[in-house]
């Protein structure tokens, strides 16, 4: 018998990255994965729930390899601390006990499997489903005061800092070979009267320039009402969280406002936008109202893209609907796009009061309304609402 | 390096070689090779082995245990070691000098089991593992770069095939008898037997033999049977599952034997670290992580922990420690025996009162302990850990027709134990046996005690109950 001890080489360890490949291949069927499924995903209230700021990671379910493997109607063996009596209890069904209960030597094709992906991995997959085109963009508002450098080209005389070490040297070593004297040895000495010479110096040309920023701002505005239960508040909150997304990934600058109203409209912060329950009855107009109010003052449609979204179960007192029909024209005319979801949980519209057809008559083609009957609804509507605004901006 | 240099392992190597040979173990030549955790890892994924075709469940692999590792969820395994001649294993170099010391001695248990073990000698053939796997590797990567191929219709078989691939004869050592052989035998069984009371006995009818049905005998092969069986599989197709069916050939005396090939190896560093008057810092860490291999796995079992609790209670009845007769003893049991036996023979009512073992059940939404090791229940306990280990863990699928009812269809059976099917997974894997027969498929099984009949075909997948 003889022993062979094969050293350790960093340089074979450093070139020899044999999974890429296969690596490479599992993540495209990861993504495929998840948009083929990215309805339910979206609609899984954990991602809905995140705070948005927070770069989080999502567990996703992994692609199984499948085989024909027990189920657990039997059970299986253990191994104790001595003092296991029966009858007692060691876990959880579904849970596989302490430790993992399973049997023992089946590895291959035990598979319990999570990958994980960041928010924002999965919000541009979502908009990779959209194929979404560049969107028409309102007067880029230029930020004098926020300038950035950026780098053009090379001149030969600048200050030390930006001086480009790799061209620097490049230069000389062309000097040299121009002058025929060999390059000195690592060993030896530079060779006499080849040092830096200023001619040899390459500096970084940076020109400033303006930064120019598109700015946009989100309008929610949900209905607060007595009517607007948990699941009407949560179906709302999905919509409001995809459009939040889809503007964010298209402008650089995006504000967000919410607008909470029952029979009067208030601004509110995110988290009373959603948690707070109201009652009482509905005036549409006056959430509509607000927005006008609050574009006026804080947001001109000449500098700021404005989204408008409302969601509301459309059960507005009858007297309020002209004056709703005429504050939603109004909104059109200064919004890229406006936008009413709807949400009747299965059935419901048909003995519900209605703003849907109401809404008909209001003639602008940035106005779109979508009707949410479940959490499966809320993918296929946003996509509409998508769809509108591609049309829009053609 | 984590405080040692290349020459200390040579010469800790040389010591431990002496113990391997005072010891009488039988070993292949050994090869290490030192490398860090990212090749690690790499060399995880792929089984080992330094050459492999490419899949993108490796890459999965990779990930996972990448994941586990960098979560701190799971350390890395000490060493990983493949069956081949000679005898490759791979040796961290963030580890200690203990680890390696350990790690070295306990791969040399691991290459005495691959040389020695009957299974290991009948099913692979270790000399020719690395060039067999870098044949297979080169053969799929010729597929997938063939442009009338291509990698997703080699991945679309892979993917079957991996599903299929255990689903095998466990039996490597036993040949199949060929068509013309299983007729006779069928129409043997048809005679009826000679009795020498036929005078007085009612005559047996005979019942006629169904020569023409395929298989004859049901054949649990499933990858083979369809690669032999359905015509309309190019070359290149029936090609990918011959290589899984190898893979999985190569790998099963593994899964077989993992109780025992673990604790032979945890048995034999223990011995040759103990006699290996290790300095005091060096022994009081040998001593820790021994323990931590070695552990019992609490409500689950550590193949480590019962194999080597099982070799030592056989050295000690069988003539102590270092005695001649035990040494015998070791040996032949380490060649001749695969898990299932090994347990059936050799884990006594003492050993497993002392290791506490004991079956659970799912009950309501609890899983509870149904029995213990004690004077009532030991001999269920025993049946029930023998049924789960090694192949046992794999359920046993045959084909029973390959042309049921004239329809082309492939009628397969499960060989119920008494442990149902998983049905999302029944389903899901029922739908690659489609892919690669073509045609419709039925699985027979049984729910819940009643026998249910699983069916995917165009129309997606069926489950049903019979009667």
């Amino acid at each position: 018998m003889t022993t062979v001890f094969r050293p350790y080489e960093e340089s074979e360890a450093l070139r020899s990255d044999r999974s890429a490949a296969d690596r490479q291949r599992h993540r495209e069927k990861l993504r495929r994965a998840l948009k083929e499924n990215i309805a339910d995903i979206i609609a899984e209230e954990s991602i809905i729930g995140r705070d948005r700021d927070r770069i989080i990671k999502v567990p996703i379910r992994g692609i199984k390899e499948y085989r024909f493997v027990f189920g657990d109607n039997e059970g299986g063996v253990g191994t104790g601390d001595g003092s296991t009596r029966p009858g007692q209890i060691i876990g959880k069904a579904g849970q596989r006990g302490e430790g993992g209960i399973g049997p023992a030597g089946s590895e291959p094709g035990v598979d319990y499997y999570e990958t994980e992906i960041t928010l924002d991995e999965l919000v541009e997959i979502m908009f990779d489903d959209l194929e979404l085109p560049d969107l028409e963009r309102k007067i880029l508002r230029q930020l004098p005061s926020e300038r950035t450098a950026k780098r053009q080209g090379y001149k030969k005389q600048g200050i030390r800092v930006h001086l480009d070490r790799r061209r620097t040297v490049r230069a000389k070593i062309r000097r040299r070979i121009a002058a025929g004297v060999p390059a000195p040895r690592e060993d030896e000495e530079e060779t006499e009267g080849f040092g830096f010479r200023k001619e040899d110096l390459v500096f970084r040309r940076l020109v400033e320039e303006p930064r120019e920023e598109s700015n946009a701002v989100v309008i929610c505005i949900m209905d607060t009402s007595g009517s607007m239960d948990r699941l009407k508040k949560y179906l709302a909150r999905s919509f409001f969280f995809l459009l939040y997304q889809f503007v964010r990934c298209k402008y650089e600058n995006t504000d967000i406002v919410f607008i909470a109203h029952h029979t009067e409209a208030k601004e509110v912060s995110e988290h009373e936008f959603f948690h707070k329950g109201e009652s009482g009855g509905t005036l549409i107009s006056s959430g509509y109202k607000k927005a006008l109010e609050i574009i006026e003052n804080r947001y001109h449609p000449d500098l700021w893209n404005i989204y408008a979204f409302h969601c509301s179960d459309g059960d507005n007192f009858e007297s309020d609907n002209p004056a709703a029909l005429e504050a939603a024209r109004k909104l059109c005319a200064v919004c890229n796009l406006f936008g009413y979801g709807e949400i009747k949980p299965l059935g419901s519209h048909y003995y519900d009061g209605s703003m849907l057809d109401l809404f008909k008559r209001l003639d602008a083609d940035n106005f779109h309304a979508v009707l949410i009957e479940r959490r499966e609804d809320v993918w296929p509507a946003f996509r509409q609402l998508i769809a509108k605004e591609r049309e829009v901006a053609a | 390096m984590s405080g040692w240099t290349l020459r200390e392992l040579e010469e800790w190597d040389e010591r431990i070689r002496e113990k391997v040979a005072e010891f009488g173990l039988d070993c292949y030549p050994q090869e290490f090779e030192i490398c860090d955790h990212n090749a690690m890892f790499g060399y995880m994924a792929y089984h080992g082995m330094p050459a492999h075709y490419p899949h993108w469940s490796y890459g999965k692999a990779y990930e996972q245990i990448k994941t586990l590792y960098e979560h701190g969820v799971t350390g890395l395994p000490y060493e990983l070691v493949i069956n081949s001649n000679p005898c490759l294993a791979y040796l961290m170099r963030e580890n200690s000098l203990l680890l390696q010391i350990l790690t070295i001695a306990h791969v040399y248990g691991h290459n005495d089991f691959f040389k020695n073990n009957f299974l290991f000698r009948t099913a692979t053939c270790a000399s020719e593992t690395i060039s067999a796997f870098k044949t297979r590797a080169d053969r799929v990567r010729r597929y997938i770069e063939d442009p009338s191929i291509g990698l997703e219709a080699v991945e679309r078989i892979l993917d079957a095939a991996h599903a299929l691939a255990f689903n095998r004869n466990r039996n490597p050592s036993i040949r199949k008898l060929d068509p013309e052989a299983q007729k006779r035998r069928l129409l043997e069984q048809a005679e009826p037997r000679p009795d020498p009371f036929a005078e007085i006995h009612k005559r047996p009818k005979r019942v006629e033999p169904e020569l023409n049905r395929v298989p004859l005998e049901p054949d649990p092969d499933l990858l083979l049977f369809i690669r032999d069986h359905n015509r309309e599989l190019t070359d290149w197709q029936k090609d990918l599952l011959t290589i899984v069916d190898e893979e999985a050939r190569y790998f099963l005396p593994q899964i077989e034997t993992k109780i025992m090939n673990e604790g032979w190896a945890s048995f034999w560093h223990h011995r040759i670290l103990t006699s290996l008057e290790l300095p005091q810092e060096l022994h009081l860490e040998f001593l820790v992580r021994h323990n931590q291999v070695v552990s019992p796995l609490r409500g689950g079992i550590n193949p480590y922990h019962l194999g080597f609790m099982i070799w030592r209670d056989i050295e000690r009845r069988f003539g102590g420690e270092g005695s001649k007769e035990a040494r015998a003893k070791l040996m032949a049991v380490r060649e001749s025996e695969r898990d299932q036996s090994f347990l059936r023979r050799f884990l006594t009512r003492e050993l497993m009162e002392e290791l506490d073992l004991f079956t659970w059940k799912p009950r309501g939404e609890h899983l509870v302990v149904a029995e213990i090791s004690d004077e009532e229940g030991w001999e269920n306990v025993k049946a029930a850990l023998i049924k789960q280990v090694g192949a046992g863990s794999i359920p046993v699928i045959v084909v029973v027709d390959a042309d049921y009812r004239g329809t082309r269809t492939l009628y397969l059976r499960h060989e119920h134990d008494g442990r149902d099917l998983d049905i999302a997974a029944a389903e899901k894997t029922l739908a690659h046996v489609r892919t690669l027969w073509g045609h419709k498929v039925h699985l027979e099984t049984k729910l819940k005690g009643r026998p249910a009949l699983l069916t995917a075909s165009a129309d997606g997948f069926d489950a049903k109950l019979l009667v």
